[in-house]
């Protein structure tokens, strides 16, 4: 029925858990806590993804039935791809928690990804006049 | 890192990471704001545990997080190759971020004030043990003493291998220059390095 359903389930579930609490008292946050967004999950489900990861949103994708900060991820890259840095920033959370939810909604389908690779030489000398043009 | 490409999404460009690194205040997020497309963005990282045990806190007085920003860039460089610069802090009580930060990178710019050299020996400790290609990129500050290439790299200890430029970074085609000696590096280890292999195939980007 509701697409992602299950995932929110297990979302949900996961977020009924004790955020992680170690360390962390010292810290004075007045906000709410990084992790909380994750349901305490503190690392993706499956690796890690680059910082530098290019991340876009699947067509269709924005209208899937999505929490906030999900939703607001999709919508962010729905025109263009970005990188999970930028993603990051654009929905206003530390770098862990929005490599977890990105990792979430590749694993949904609902976003396309591209990670960095190992280049040709042939590749590297189109970057470096690339550059050398800017 | 290895063969994760189980499809190609022509909706996603290839993103290609510099790293530029090195101390405080040496012009890291300046340099990558001279050439970025968009005004550096910064981002936080949390430290783990681990490196939560092993960071100084003498040196930072006022930390009360247990969280690191840093900066980044974005140049689009066309269809098919995004390229991003990270700026990494150099000092060694970073390193937990430096892996992060790193792989998959095509290369680092390592950005030395001349005044503080000691703050990047780690660094090159840790692009040199990688493999990581990199250039020595020394910022000539107003006033500070200009020192010759040689004396630079007597004083950071690498080899007559590493590329060593002076730039401005605040300046658009200074930043330039070093990113093209960088990439250069990078063909020339690429080179060393695959002249002697039978050639692997690599996957080839089009567009």
């Amino acid at each position: 029925m509701i697409p992602g359903l299950e995932s929110h389930d297990a979302w949900s579930a996961a977020r009924r858990q004790e955020p992680v609490a170690t360390g962390s008292e010292d810290a004075g946050d007045s906000f709410v806590r990084p992790f909380i967004v994750t349901g305490g999950r503190t690392a993706p489900r499956n690796g890690g993804l680059r910082v530098d990861t290019l991340v876009r949103a699947r067509a269709g994708a924005a209208e899937s039935a999505l929490e906030f900060e999900r939703l607001s991820i999709v919508r962010l890259c729905a025109e263009r791809a970005l990188s999970v840095a930028e993603v990051a920033v654009g929905i206003g959370v530390p770098l862990g928690v929005a490599r977890i939810l990105i990792a979430d909604l590749i694993a949904e389908n609902l976003l396309d990804h591209q990670e960095s690779t190992a280049l040709s030489g042939h590749a590297i000398e189109r970057i470096r006049d690339l550059v050398r043009a800017l | 890192m290895s063969g994760h490409s189980e499809h190609t999404p022509a909706a996603c460009p290839l993103p290609v990471k510099i790293v530029v690194s090195g101390g405080f205040g040496v012009g890291k997020t300046t340099l990558i704001g001279a050439i970025s497309e968009i005004e550096p963005l910064t981002t936080e990282a949390a430290m783990t545990e681990v490196s939560v045990g092993v960071d100084d806190t003498t040196v930072l007085p006022d930390k009360s997080t247990t969280t690191v920003a840093f900066d980044f860039g974005r140049i689009t460089l066309d269809s098919s190759y995004v390229l991003y610069m990270f700026g990494t802090p150099g000092q060694e009580r970073f390193s937990f971020l430096w892996d992060d930060v790193s792989d998959g990178a095509l290369g680092a710019i390592l950005l030395v004030d001349t005044r503080r050299i000691e703050d990047c020996y780690p660094v090159i400790d840790y692009f040199e043990e990688r493999g990581t290609p990199f250039v020595v990129a020394v910022n000539t500050f107003d006033g500070a003493d200009r020192f010759e290439t040689e004396e630079v790299r007597e004083a950071l200890g690498v080899s007559s291998g590493t590329k060593i430029v002076h730039c401005d970074a605040r300046n658009r085609a200074s930043v330039k220059g070093v990113l093209v000696e960088l990439i250069e590096n990078v063909l020339l280890q690429h080179d060393s390095r695959h002249s002697s292999d039978t050639e692997a195939p690599e996957r080839l980007v089009t567009g």
